[in-house]
């Protein structure tokens, strides 16, 4: 090959090189933090499953604006630390344009710091209310706040003229913000916490905790906590003959609860996202078509059923189809469109966000279901 | 409801979890005895116990009673080669760094099953029905009953096999002292295998008998196993009497301290009392100063 010819492929091979990027678009790089393992996978795993879908999902009808979407996935394993880690992982050396996650509250408020810092929107998938209160420029969440889940229980122990409540919680996050709030929000509906019981989250018999409460005065039981505890609670329950109404909280929202309750299940109330009972809404419901759409992709794909949970990761992603699409890719555009998003119909709920509030929820996301015939129905209001 | 009433729910129920404690404290004893090591994976055979049984009644369609004797099965057959693989090669090792193994099998065992069975709690049907039954204004299941009964069963059945039957005897020779055990001929590595065997099998069957009741995951044995460990020293590691005792005194405190004082101390004082006695008696609760560890 002569020097001549040599310079000739060298410069054809080098335009080649860089005609590459302008003839596909680069993909939009969105991030997403999940605790896929460790103690909080029950989340974590639906909500990656999920996410993946859902970018397959907009990348098979054309992407967004012609280009694709690409998720960079870390396990934070429900470790503060690791999340922080791959939250500057991310945005140092992937360069994504938004972050989606982490699973869990504790992970979450330790990453904030840095997507303020780097000015990359998040969206997370946890509960905790501390998330966006006080409203923090670029933080958004999906997953709906404890505190609208314990609104909707008391305003039918209203209904039913309950003013005496057992409280049952876990000794974790889940737990601890769950009976803060339910402390927080009794006197405001005349509701009087007689009986403040826990219990921890590896504990394999709460009949302890139970009799106390049998002893009490208390009209109803309200249990906050995520499987397998309520669901040893409910089986406690039923073994004292504790007659009582039984609540629990949106952490069991889940056919696993059902399965793992057993005949104890029946007739437990609890507050849940709609995805449970979307079969059950009628059709001028919002929601309805999303959420029939979701649990049966999610059916198809994964062989299980979707899941409240996922359905935050859901939310996460169309958020941000829904802001990359009305405005531009850079993160600065995305955090701007995402606050001016309203009406959107998700899984969780139907999201408005503004200035002042980065949640976006109405305590309408959560709906009561009831468990008749092992099956999760709608609860009489 | 009376305060009487309230106090004897919190016995029943404490003596149901105090049986699964001192069957999983019967277990450390009979290593600890058999080899000087305490056996940090006992807790992971409990786990196998119940994972194993619900796979075989799930997966195979068993009937329950078949599922329980290859749950119990298989689960012996791990603690073979476990003691064939870990222990064995090392056996001039000191108690120390074979401790620390036992951790590191515990932490493999829980990541198999993790692996294998998921990270999903599953439930396993009781023997017999979930009617509760009533007893002196308290109540209880009738697998709180299977609980009593087996606990029973199994120590006596263990406390006959060490007092009377040869392998039982040769056993306790080499407790005593193993040098001399091995010169009138008894295989002290025959005796370690045997106190593997018998104390994965004695775990896994504590951990059949109570998944109906509190259910079952990957990651159940840890805290379980820590429990019978309590027991095990308040019985002063002994498996006789004094790890059953201990299991259920363990198991009433615990109770009676979660009803009276509050639910959120319940493991506190587990290992409150663990703490009182690694202090104030080594020796154990029942042990005597020069102990016989038999």
């Amino acid at each position: 090959m002569s020097t001549k010819t040599f310079r000739v492929f060298f410069m054809f091979l080098l335009l080649a090189i860089m005609a590459i990027p302008a003839g596909a678009a680069e993909p939009v790089k969105i991030g997403a933090l999940f605790s896929i393992t460790g103690p909080p996978s029950f989340l974590g795993e639906p909500e990656r499953n999920t996410a993946q879908m859902v970018a397959d999902e907009i990348n098979k009808s054309g992407g967004l604006k012609g280009r694709k979407v690409q998720l960079v996935i870390y396990d934070t394993q429900g470790d503060p630390t690791k999340a922080n880690q791959a939250a500057t992982r991310l945005i140092k050396e992937d360069k994504v344009v938004a972050i989606i996650g982490p699973s869990t509250t504790g992970e979450t408020m330790a990453i904030i710091p840095i997507v303020e810092k780097a000015k990359i929107p998040l969206i997370s998938c946890a509960a905790g209310v501390k998330i966006t209160e006080p409203v923090k420029k670029w933080v958004f969440k999906t997953a709906q706040n404890d505190a609208l889940a314990v609104a909707r229980i008391y305003e039918q122990l209203q209904k039913r003229r309950i003013s005496k409540v057992a409280i049952l919680t876990v000794s974790d996050g889940f737990g601890s913000s769950g009976r803060e709030q339910l402390i927080a929000q009794a006197k405001n509906y005349n509701i009087q916490i007689i009986s403040d019981e826990t219990y921890g989250p590896k504990d394999t018999d709460m009949t302890a905790q139970v009799t106390k409460i049998r002893g009490s005065q208390a009209q109803a039981l309200i249990c906050w906590g995520t499987n397998p505890g309520p669901a040893v609670i409910a089986r406690n329950v039923k073994q004292l003959g504790l007659k009582i109404p039984l609540y629990m909280s949106h952490g069991v929202s889940s056919k696993k609860f059902i399965e793992l309750a057993g005949d104890a299940a029946e007739g437990i109330i609890l507050p849940s996202g709609r995805v449970l009972v979307a079969n059950f809404l009628p059709n001028s419901d919002p929601q309805k078509k999303a959420l029939i759409a979701y649990v049966k992709n999610y059916q198809k794909r994964y062989k299980t059923e979707g899941d409240h949970f996922g359905g935050h990761a859901w939310d996460a992603v169309m958020l941000l189809k829904g802001a990359i699409e009305r405005g531009g890719d850079t993160p600065a555009a995305i955090r701007d469109q995402l606050e001016k998003t309203k009406g959107f119909s998700g899984i969780g709920g139907i999201f408005s966000f503004s200035p002042q509030d980065h949640a976006g929820l109405t305590k309408d996301a959560f709906v009561l279901v009831e468990v008749k015939k092992k099956k999760w129905v709608l609860a009489k209001e | 409801m009376e305060n009487s009433d309230q106090i004897i729910q919190y016995i029943l129920s404490g003596l149901s979890n105090g049986s699964i404690y001192a069957l999983i404290g019967f277990g450390f004893a009979i290593i600890y005895n058999a080899t000087g090591i305490i056996n940090f994976a006992q807790g992971e055979f409990v786990m196998l116990g119940g994972m194993l049984t619900i796979f075989f009644l799930n997966v195979f369609q068993l009937p329950l009673i078949t599922s329980i004797v290859l749950a119990v099965a298989v689960a012996t057959a791990v603690g073979v080669v476990f003691e064939r693989l870990a222990i064995r090669p090392l056996k001039n090792a000191s108690p120390l760094s074979l401790v620390i193994i036992t951790i590191g099998a515990s932490i493999l065992i829980r990541g198999a099953a993790m692996l294998v069975w998921g990270k999903d709690t599953h439930a396993l049907p009781a023997f017999s029905g979930n009617d509760p039954l009533y007893l002196m204004g308290a109540t209880m299941l009738p697998q709180n009953l299977w609980i009593f009964a087996l606990t029973a069963v199994i120590i006596m059945a263990s406390k006959l096999f060490f007092q009377y039957s040869i392998f039982g005897k040769a056993m306790r020779a080499c407790a005593f002292n193993s040098q001399a055990a091995s010169l009138v001929g008894i295989s002290v590595k025959t005796m370690v295998l045997l106190s593997f065997m018998i104390s994965s099998a004695i775990g896994s069957l504590a951990g059949i008998i109570i998944a109906p009741l509190t259910m079952t995951s990957y990651d159940m044995g840890i805290m379980l196993g820590l429990k019978g460990f309590c027991a095990a020293i308040i019985g002063g590691m002994s498996s006789g009497l004094g790890t059953v005792i201990g299991g259920l005194l363990l198991g009433i405190l615990e109770s009676l301290g979660a009803g009276l004082i509050s639910s959120g101390y319940k493991d506190a004082i587990a290992f409150i009392i663990l703490l009182l006695i690694l202090f104030l008696r080594p020796e154990g609760v029942f042990g005597k100063k020069e102990t016989e560890r038999v």
